[in-house]
């Protein structure tokens, strides 16, 4: 059972950004939900990428012994930037949203229940 | 009123070259040691950003404006497509690949071989690599910064108008 | 309201559920298998790029081979992201800091 626990990791991680996602009504709380869950994937991609006693796939002053892949690690670099960029498209539409509805509430803002 | 006390400004001062220096140094090597373009603009970005911190936002919108950002982020755009495109303009046996590494093994700019398993350092190499670093490292500073300055100096506006 | 939540946990718990059970499924931290196991893999496109990347690219960081010369165009994908999201923000903030 040890062996799984980089795996509850990613899936503790995934299941809080969900639980924001869905059950909260702070659009915050929901952004916060959405970067959990990036988290959590860029963290899977390394964990399915590493070999045991593995060095960093880098020759440069190596010592030497096998190597963990390199394309998990490069897609994960390619998405914690994309990560970073929608991360800040998402704050500035919240902010848009709060100067326009002074609220922010999602159900408040998609007109719902008030209750 | 614009940005924090003199402590502050003053650690930042010191501070700011060095943080420089650490991220152009991770972009400028970034095919021989960790790092890259991304990471190396990550840094340098942040510094930026604790240049907003500690001066303000309106402080630094009058050195540097979001446009000349612009422009400067357009520029690592374009020139990592150009770096692209040099596959399909210079031939090798007739024939053109996007996105292929012309000056690796060659005796141009950035064309020495290495062998395999070799684990010393030598900065004259991987053909286009590092010029494609420093043209997405370009463009991940000037992204960023622009990113956080236009998000401060908005915010500050907006408390500055009291709605 | 309540029916909403219900809704919810419904979701959640299938979801969660799927998760758990899906992890039990794949290859043990860091173990690859040997040939026979259920989870064998053989990551032949990454010893590939292991073993040739220095020849090829005359890198000697593989990672950076793969982001730039392999996977170029994920690159230039993710550079699109990029001056998207740097245009999308400056569009929205630019009205705002007036």
């Amino acid at each position: 059972m040890a062996f799984y626990v980089p795996y509850i990791a990613v899936v503790a991680l995934i299941l809080i950004g969900l639980y924001a996602v869905v059950f909260k009504r702070n659009l915050i709380k929901i952004v916060i939900g959405i970067t959990f869950i990036e988290c959590g994937v860029n963290l899977f991609l390394i964990t399915l990428g590493y070999r045991e006693k593995s060095i960093a796939p880098i020759y440069t002053s190596s010592p030497g012994g096998i190597m963990s892949l390199p394309v998990p690690q490069a897609l994960t670099l390619t998405s914690i930037v994309i990560g970073v960029a929608v991360l800040a498209l998402m704050l500035s539409l919240v902010v848009h949203i709060y100067r326009h509805y002074k609220t922010l509430d999602a159900r408040k803002i998609i007109g719902g229940d008030e209750e | 009123m614009s940005g924090m006390s003199k402590i502050v400004k003053t650690i930042t001062s010191i501070a700011f070259p060095f943080v420089m220096i650490y991220g152009l140094y991770v972009i400028l090597h970034g095919h021989l040691t960790p790092g890259g373009g991304f990471q190396g603009g990550a840094v340098v970005a942040s510094a930026c950003a604790m240049i907003v911190v500690a001066f303000g936002s309106i402080w630094t919108m009058k050195k540097i404006k979001e446009n000349q950002l612009s422009i400067l982020e357009s520029i690592g755009a374009i020139g990592f497509i150009v770096f692209a495109f040099l596959g399909l303009i210079i031939l090798f046996d007739n024939s053109g690949i996007f996105f292929k590494n012309v000056f690796a093994n060659s005796v141009y700019l950035f064309g020495q071989s290495v062998e395999y398993a070799s684990t010393t350092a030598n900065i004259n190499t991987a053909g286009t690599l590092p010029l494609m670093n420093i043209a997405v490292g370009l463009k991940v500073i000037a992204g960023l910064f622009v990113i956080v300055l236009v998000m401060a100096y908005a915010s500050n506006k907006i408390k500055e108008r009291g709605d | 309201m309540t029916m909403r939540n219900a809704a919810g946990v419904i979701f959640f718990a299938i979801v969660a559920v799927f998760f758990i059970f899906s992890i039990l499924s794949l290859h043990p931290f860091g173990d690859f298998g040997e040939e026979g196991d259920k989870y064998y893999l053989e990551p032949k496109m990454d010893d590939y790029i292991i073993d040739n990347a220095q020849n090829e690219t005359g890198a000697n960081n593989a990672v950076t081979s793969v982001v730039f010369d392999y996977r170029g165009f994920d690159t230039l994908g993710e550079a699109t992201v990029l001056f998207t999201a740097v245009a999308g923000v400056i569009l929205i903030f630019r009205r705002l800091g007036k």
